[in-house]
């Protein structure tokens, strides 16, 4: 302790607390301050550009997302669109097919129409033509006054054939 | 401003080579003298005187001294101004008039008072005395130490540790005007900074005092550190193991966190709460004493006993090829000082870096204990 | 002559603590290797404590 204090030098205390006070004023003003000062704003800057670089990667998914919801909109509206078209040519076609099965079967009931009329009146002239015939038959046979039974009916037999050649 | 710089440079080496040019043939000691700053060492005891010598502040800077074969002591440097307080005031010499002289033989008269240098302190010798008288353990018995502001070999040191950063720093600072990221050296200080702001000031301070503190951190951390590796060029600085400064930068550490105390710390310290009234006292003085005496001298003391401690182990080492010559022959003994020497100076590197964080961080934690704000349960 | 016997006790004692410092550090790194830089801070201002303490007693006592 005793050399300890024979060493301790009061100039050189002296000097060093002036050249130290000195010293610190001059490095606060010219060094410290400045670099302290930009280093922060430089960290400051980096802070803002990171908070910056996130939020445009929030609005980019953001945007990301509208835009899928627009796909997605925009699918489901052509899906519908073209659920309506179908139905609709669905429709159309149905009334098409029943439209044509009316006429059709219209058409067909007028032909059967005739027809029937037509068969009808085929009908009547054979039951007339037969009546006729048969009246004529009659008559000749009649007329003849027929001697046996035999010549009657190969009379009757020729008629016929003469009818069914008519 | 490149000019102006370079202008500077040349000057400066100038003003160097003169000095030094004038004083190289004058410095010429007595022969058979005995010498104890910078002469021939053989024996161990003078390789002691020698490294004693070295520890201690200096008042010429002495790069190194050789003996002519006429047995003339050389000495390669350039004198210091000395300034002193004397009892007629002021007086400045330079202290080549002393011609190297450390045992108080060579008096230097000035405004009628002798002054002496013994043990690189000088002395003013009363009035009527002739020469120095010593009692029996060499201390001076008719001399007093006036007060010694000379420009010595550690003011010089710290002179030149200041320019230093002021040079480096201001640079960097004016980096930052043109361009984000410092280019060069800045580019080296700036991490620096940072570590000592983030990893020293910022944890032990806390987020919202720091910033005041800073300058001071900084300014005592690279202080200490350019002054702890200046300490192991050849140029022989031993600033860091000069007491006096170690008391300097411990004192501004302790009135920095005494007049910074927080209302919670001057209550814990002087007003202890939860503890018995009649311990109240004894605690207030007991941590009185430790935020006064005890951490500062802890801080002081470490960061001069480190560096004194640092270069007694290299000089020693240094000086096994001198002492170990006769036991091992000069090969072997220069190989082993050279290894063992190598060796430290490794770890001394680590160390002046060590010394210079642990007085910052120790500083930072003493701040941070006077200025911290306790939340009330 | 006592002085270095009082040095060498100083040695001794400062030693031994600087050992449990520095070994249950290595301990505590051993078991969270994550925190070794934490826990390497701690124990150079320990160390540091120490050390001051140590070199006040030998200073004191020169």
């Amino acid at each position: 302790m005793e050399t300890l204090l024979n060493d301790f030098s009061p100039g050189l205390f002296v000097m060093q607390i002036v050249i130290l006070i000195i010293l610190l004023f001059l490095m606060k003003k010219f060094a410290w301050k400045p670099i302290l000062n930009s280093l922060e704003e430089r960290e400051t800057g980096i802070e803002e550009a990171l908070a910056a670089a996130e939020n445009a990667r929030k609005e980019m998914q953001n945007l990301q997302a509208d835009n899928e919801r627009l796909i997605k909109e925009a699918r489901a509206e052509r899906e519908e669109i073209m659920k309506e078209a179908r139905s609709i040519s669905d429709v159309l076609i149905a009334t098409a097919k029943e439209d044509a099965k009316e006429v059709t079967s219209g058409l067909i009931e007028k032909a059967q129409l005739v027809i029937n009329q037509e068969k009808q009146a085929a009908l009547a002239e054979i039951k007339k033509s037969v009546a006729e015939l048969s009246i004529g038959i009659a008559e000749t046979v009649i007329k003849k006054e027929l001697s046996n039974k035999k010549e009657q009916l190969a009379l009757v037999e020729e008629l016929l054939n003469d009818v069914t050649l008519n | 401003m490149k000019v102006a710089q370079k202008t500077i440079k040349f000057l400066t080496i100038a003003v160097i080579a003169i000095i030094t040019s004038t004083t190289f043939a004058s410095e010429a000691g007595e022969k058979g003298q005995p010498q104890s700053d910078g002469g021939q060492v053989n024996t161990q005891a003078e390789v002691k005187a020698y490294i004693k010598h070295h520890l201690k502040d200096s008042h010429d800077f002495t790069l190194f001294s050789y003996s002519t074969d006429a047995g003339e002591r050389k000495h390669f440097g350039f004198p210091l101004p000395v300034i002193l307080w004397s009892s007629e005031g002021l007086v400045a010499f330079m202290s080549s008039e002393f011609h190297h002289n450390d045992d108080g033989h060579v008096l230097v008269e000035k405004k009628g008072l002798k002054f002496a240098k013994i043990h690189s302190k000088i002395y003013e010798i009363e009035k009527g005395a002739v020469a120095v008288s010593f009692d029996k353990s060499e201390h001076a018995t008719n001399a007093q130490k006036p007060l010694d502001l000379s420009i010595t070999k550690s003011v010089v040191g710290i002179l030149f540790a200041g320019f230093l950063m002021l040079f480096g720093f201001s640079r960097l600072a004016r980096q930052y005007k043109s361009r984000e990221v410092p280019r060069g050296f800045g580019r080296v200080l700036e991490p620096l900074v940072i570590y000592v702001r983030d990893e020293i000031a910022r944890p032990n301070i806390g987020e919202k005092k720091y910033k005041k503190f800073m300058g001071f951190l900084l300014t005592v951390f690279f202080f200490i550190w350019i002054l702890n590796l200046l300490g192991l060029t050849p140029l022989g600085f031993n600033v860091t193991g000069q007491i006096a400064v170690t008391v300097c930068l411990a004192l501004f550490t302790m009135v920095i966190y005494m007049t910074n105390g927080s209302k919670d710390f001057w209550a814990h310290t002087l007003w202890m709460p939860g503890v018995p009234y009649i311990l109240r006292p004894v605690l207030a003085v007991i941590e009185l004493a430790g935020f006064v005496l005890i951490k500062p001298f802890s801080l002081l003391v470490r960061l001069f006993a480190n560096i004194t401690a640092g270069h007694f182990v290299v000089m020693s080492l240094i000086a096994l090829m001198v002492t170990m010559k006769e036991a091992f022959g000069p090969v072997a003994s220069t190989g082993m000082s050279l290894v063992l020497a190598l060796f430290i100076m490794v770890i001394e590197i680590l160390v002046a870096f060590l010394q210079a964080f642990i007085f910052t961080m120790l500083s930072s934690l003493f701040i941070g204990m006077a200025v911290e704000e306790h939340e009330h349960h | 002559m006592y002085n270095l016997i009082g040095a060498g006790l100083i040695v001794i004692g400062g030693g031994i603590g600087l050992g449990q410092i520095g070994g249950k550090a290595m301990e505590g790194i051993a078991r969270q290797p994550e925190a070794a830089g934490k826990i390497q801070t701690a124990m150079i201002i320990i160390g540091a404590l120490l050390e001051g303490l140590a070199f006040g007693a030998l200073i004191l006592g020169k």
